[in-house]
């Protein structure tokens, strides 16, 4: 009982700030609190097979196929708090506590009967018994488990497999696309600059500096402007500075007004598309 | 209230977590998650059983629970990477094609 007054506000916390985190990484992290936390009441309750099992499958493989996937989709806008239908959240937590205190009083309520452990039941220990049980009485269910977990194998093959319709681009190919689309729409022949370039620092969220001073947003990844983690200052930060110390607009000013600076990925055709600080590919 | 009470009630409560966290949240991934909570909480009261009547069918009962959710979670989050691939979303809300 002193294991289960433990764990259990633990798991209860944990639960909640699972449901609660903003950052699905967070969420999956609490869950595998609450997993662990389950391990161990499994422990307590006599049933050391389930333990095992359940740190082996559930924290084990299932928790990190969830991380994986994170990992996969990155950050989105599905992580924002902001509810799509209104008045939702409320109801829901309505109706999620109108659900809790009518479980909760009904298992309150009713009596189980006394408790009469796993001794007689088990008599050559927890593993021996369900073992016995497993190739016993279940052995039919258990040999379709094998046939579902088939299934479930072949199906996640299927659907993460992705046919080429397509001939792959080969090196000409690519050529002619770099010339073309520089051509038409400016973008840059040569390779983008790494993160870093010219910067304080050389850590990949800081962005590289352009000649002028402002930070070409395009060198840092997508998924970390998202997140909100880039280190810089924005280029018209870059342009007030500037005005402060010189009183000239500087050359960040007027390249954010969008007049020509000779920027390095300034195209031919269009000199206005080029504009510092908008995380325009390069 | 005693112990298999207590055990019950806080498999009853994880249950109801779960529950609300797939009504509120919109990311599939942690709707999957919430998922897997009621999961856990109903095998949390299997076991339990097992203790009180004395055999071991809810611990076999909680094991092919465990075994069926691996087999969900590998489809299930392999149709997420699916649909993420082609909508570039992984949120509940964007995959309503089915609905008109």
């Amino acid at each position: 009982m002193i294991l289960f007054w433990v764990l259990a506000p633990v798991m209860v916390l944990a639960a909640l700030g699972m449901v609660a985190a903003r950052k699905a990484v967070h969420s999956a992290l609490l869950l595998a609190v609450v997993m662990i936390s389950l391990a161990m009441m499994y422990a307590g309750l006599e049933a050391p097979f389930l333990f095992a099992v359940q740190i082996i499958v559930y924290t084990g493989a299932i928790l990190m196929l969830f991380l994986f996937v994170l990992m996969l989709v990155g950050v989105d806008a599905s992580d924002s708090v902001v509810e799509t239908i209104r008045g939702q959240r409320v109801l829901a937590a309505g109706l999620g506590v109108l659900f809790g205190a009518t479980v909760v009083l009904g298992v309150a309520q009713t009596s189980v009967g006394v408790v009469q452990g796993l001794a007689a039941a088990a008599p050559e220990g927890n593993v021996v018994g369900v073992a016995q049980l497993i190739f016993g009485r279940y052995v039919l269910a258990f040999e379709i488990t094998s046939a579902l977990l088939i299934t479930a194998a072949l199906g996640a093959m299927v659907l993460a497999h992705r046919e080429r319709l397509t001939p792959k681009d080969t090196q000409r190919d690519l050529a002619e696309q770099r010339m073309r689309s520089w051509s038409e729409h400016g973008t840059a022949l040569t390779p983008a600059p790494t993160p870093g370039v010219y910067a304080r620092h050389n850590a990949v969220d800081t962005p590289a500096l352009l000649p002028d001073g402002t930070p070409a947003m395009s060198t840092v990844s997508r998924s970390l402007q998202a997140r909100g983690t880039v280190r810089s200052a924005t280029g018209r930060e870059v342009a007030r500075t500037t005005w402060q110390l010189t009183g000239d607009e500087g050359v960040a000013g007027r390249h954010a007004t969008g007049a020509p600076t000779g920027e390095y990925d300034v195209p031919p055709t269009s000199q206005s598309v080029a504009t510092s600080g908008d995380g325009g590919d390069a | 209230m005693n112990d298999a009470t207590a055990l019950l009630t806080l498999s009853a409560l994880l249950f109801t977590i779960g529950a609300v966290g797939v009504l509120v949240r919109r990311n599939a991934i942690v709707v999957f998650m919430c998922v897997e909570l009621m999961l856990n909480a109903t095998n949390l009261a299997f076991v339990t059983f097992a203790r009180v009547n004395g055999n071991l069918d809810g611990q076999i009962a909680a094991f092919f629970v465990m075994v069926v959710a691996a087999a969900e979670v590998v489809v299930g989050l392999s149709i997420i990477v699916a649909i993420f691939r082609t909508r570039r979303s992984a949120s509940v809300d964007d995959a309503s094609l089915l609905k008109y």
